[in-house]
């Protein structure tokens, strides 16, 4: 029990006087940026990555720093729920599926169960991903200091046909995506040979494109200028959380358990094979409308049809940081961003960071486990505040938030040609999302695109430009086939479809 | 061309990686449009309405004049002129509102960067002037 071991230490770190203060500023600041439009995980704790250059630079602060962003990320996963319950506005895409039957409550004035529900469920989900993080992280690491460069292409390549094979969007459309962020990841210097490539002569570009910068721009600018379309005003159902309803939402809760345990592992599934929190959210909605007693009043204002869709975004959310933090793989655009920041505090994620950094994991695998009850404490006890951010006027709140968005591009690297291409991100964000293109996939792409491209590279060094070596073991030659069975898998089912369809077409005119 | 988008002896060239990136943006942008105009037509549907688009532009304009002014002004005289831009304008707030929002915004940015975190952001003439560049 080496685990339990090492996390007692990691407890002990985390419980610092200044680290337990730093989760509580990041609950609060996460729940804010998860309420506002415009502001989500992902750009939220890009924005504030900057602000721990500082910090992480004195000892031990690395851990201090991820800790103040992660807690970043659990709150803005605890703030989407508030908005979509209570005013019908995802304020996390993952929240989607959480308005389905999150509103009606709040329509029948039972605003204050829903959330409570919601929050629960999402602690819920929280705690089962980061049990099994605490785990299983460690094997999947040790498994993975064996990884050479073909093994780990393999990983990168089931990461990509993931995206195509799983995504709700068109898998053309996927595919555009990702190779546009492929495209913008190959801006700058090659990384084997180190020459120059798709710079244009322009001496901006010799670096390449930040994509915090691009997340930024993406998805924070973009969704600013969708917002706008829905009109200027929020109207919504007023929430207050007494200690009663509290109690009795809790003892309604125990029924779903079922519920609870099917959306747990939908969401780590879908976390830590990178689907991400949004479909995760979707899929297990289905499969508890599916398979619960009164499945068909879902939509009409069912808690357990609450309590599906944000335990797995929960669980899906957190568990993308596994195999961020073991193989260097993030499982979400948020996780993407916080790989970003260990680079830039000079940390390299992968499977040596358990070895060379124990108590940069455990600390904050440690930090997981407080950070999610601390989490659960501030949105039960302040609702109506965070509710009350959402009435200040559009007029105020949209420049603030470009403002703010515009510091996060500049403080990246110091340079105003960042804050230019978040506005050209932004727009581009606008219209990906207006024509139904993914975005998460591209930025991925961006994140990863230099490394796969190195990782293959080299692995064709070593095989002198032989393919076989992807399938010259048993576990290469597993993740590759899986990768491209994923890849495939839209047109498989398309062939399906369209075969049971001619099918049941041809039986039909016999009849 | 010029990397040499082909397989050396040695595995992919340097421009190897470009060229079927663009071949299969290529690719799946032919197989959209086609899907597009294959598919069904909606005639509700349009890309946006005039008066929605009027709105994103009302933001859109604003910002960009706004990141060119960073570069002349500063960021904090920059931002907390298009806070007040948009206050008055959208917003129709009165005058000393549009003051206090959007000054106070600003000093409280100031304080979290400049104090706090240690984050140096561009300045222009009226922080030299103060003395607190």
């Amino acid at each position: 029990m080496d685990e339990i071991q090492s996390l007692i230490g990691g407890f002990a770190i985390a419980l610092s006087f200044k680290n337990v203060a730093l989760m509580l500023v990041g609950i609060i600041l996460g729940v804010i940026i998860g309420v506002l439009p415009g502001l989500g995980g992902a750009n939220g704790v890009a924005i504030l990555l900057p602000l721990t250059f500082s910090m992480a630079q004195s000892p031990g602060g690395t851990t201090s720093a991820i800790i103040l962003l992660s807690c970043i990320y659990w709150g803005a996963l605890f703030g989407g729920a508030i908005t979509s319950i209570l005013f019908n506005i995802p304020g996390e895409p993952w929240s989607v599926a959480t308005t389905f039957d999150g509103y009606p409550l709040a329509q029948q004035g039972r605003a204050g169960s829903a959330l409570t529900a919601a929050f629960t469920s999402s602690f819920v989900g929280a705690l089962v991903a980061v049990i099994v993080i605490t785990f299983l992280s460690p094997l999947v690491a040790k498994f993975a200091l064996e990884f050479g460069p073909p093994e780990f292409f393999s990983v990168y390549l089931l990461t990509f046909c993931a995206f195509i094979g799983m995504s709700k969007e068109p898998p053309f459309k996927t595919l555009a995506s990702m190779m546009l962020g492929f495209a913008l990841a190959a801006v700058g210097t090659d990384p084997v040979t180190g020459a120059l490539r798709l710079t244009f002569g322009s001496t901006h570009l010799l670096t390449g494109f930040d994509f915090l910068v691009a997340v930024i721009g993406l998805f924070g600018i973009g969704e600013i200028l969708l917002t706008l379309e829905e009109g200027l005003a929020f109207k919504g159902a007023a929430a207050k959380i007494d200690m009663r309803v509290v109690l009795d939402t809790w003892k309604e809760l125990p029924r779903y358990w079922l519920t609870s345990l099917r959306s747990s592992a939908v969401g780590c599934f879908m976390g830590i094979v990178p689907g991400g929190a949004t479909p995760a959210s979707f899929m297990s909605y289905g499969v508890a409308r599916r398979f619960s007693p009164n499945g068909e009043k879902f939509g009409t204002g069912q808690v357990e049809g609450v309590v599906a869709p944000e335990t797995a975004a929960h669980a899906a959310g957190t568990s993308a940081l596994l195999p961020m933090l073991t193989l260097g793989v993030p499982g979400s655009p948020t996780a993407a961003v916080l790989l970003g920041g260990l680079l830039i505090w000079g940390l390299q994620p992968g499977p040596l960071l358990f070895v060379e950094q124990k108590d940069f994991v455990w600390g904050l695998i440690a930090s997981m486990y407080l950070g999610n009850i601390a989490g659960l404490i501030v949105v039960l006890t302040c609702v109506p505040f965070f509710a009350a951010i959402l009435r200040i006027p559009f007029s105020v709140i949209a420049p603030v938030i470009i403002v703010i968005c515009a510091i996060g591009s500049y403080t990246v690297h110091n340079s105003m040609f960042d804050v230019w291409m978040m506005v050209v991100f932004g727009i581009a964000g606008y219209v990906f999302k207006k024509l139904n293109y993914p975005l998460a996939p591209l930025v991925l792409a961006i994140v990863l695109g230099d490394r796969a491209e190195a990782s293959f590279r080299q692995a064709m060094l070593v095989s002198q430009g032989d393919m076989r070596i992807f399938f010259s073991n048993a576990l290469v030659g597993t993740m590759t086939g899986l990768a491209l069975a994923l890849l495939f898998w839209p047109l498989v089912s398309w062939t399906l479809s369209r075969f049971r369809a001619s099918a049941s077409g041809a039986r039909g005119s016999r009849e | 061309m010029r990397l040499g988008a082909r397989w050396g002896d040695d595995g992919p060239q340097a421009g190897y990686f470009p060229f079927y990136i663009a071949l299969l943006v290529c690719i799946s942008a032919a197989v959209n449009f086609i899907a597009a105009l294959a598919g069904k037509r909606d005639p509700g549907r349009i890309f946006v309405e005039a008066d929605k688009l009027k709105l994103v532009l009302a933001v859109l304009v604003p910002a960009a004049i706004y990141v060119a002014v960073i570069g002349w002004t500063g960021i904090y005289v920059a931002s907390a002129v298009f806070i007040a831009f948009f206050m008055r304008w959208l917003g129709k707030y009165v005058w000393w509102k549009v003051a206090a929002v959007s000054i106070g915004t600003m000093a409280v940015f100031f304080v979290i960067f400049e104090v706090w975190f240690k984050v140096p952001l561009p300045k222009g003439p009226l922080e030299n002037l103060l003395g607190i560049a």
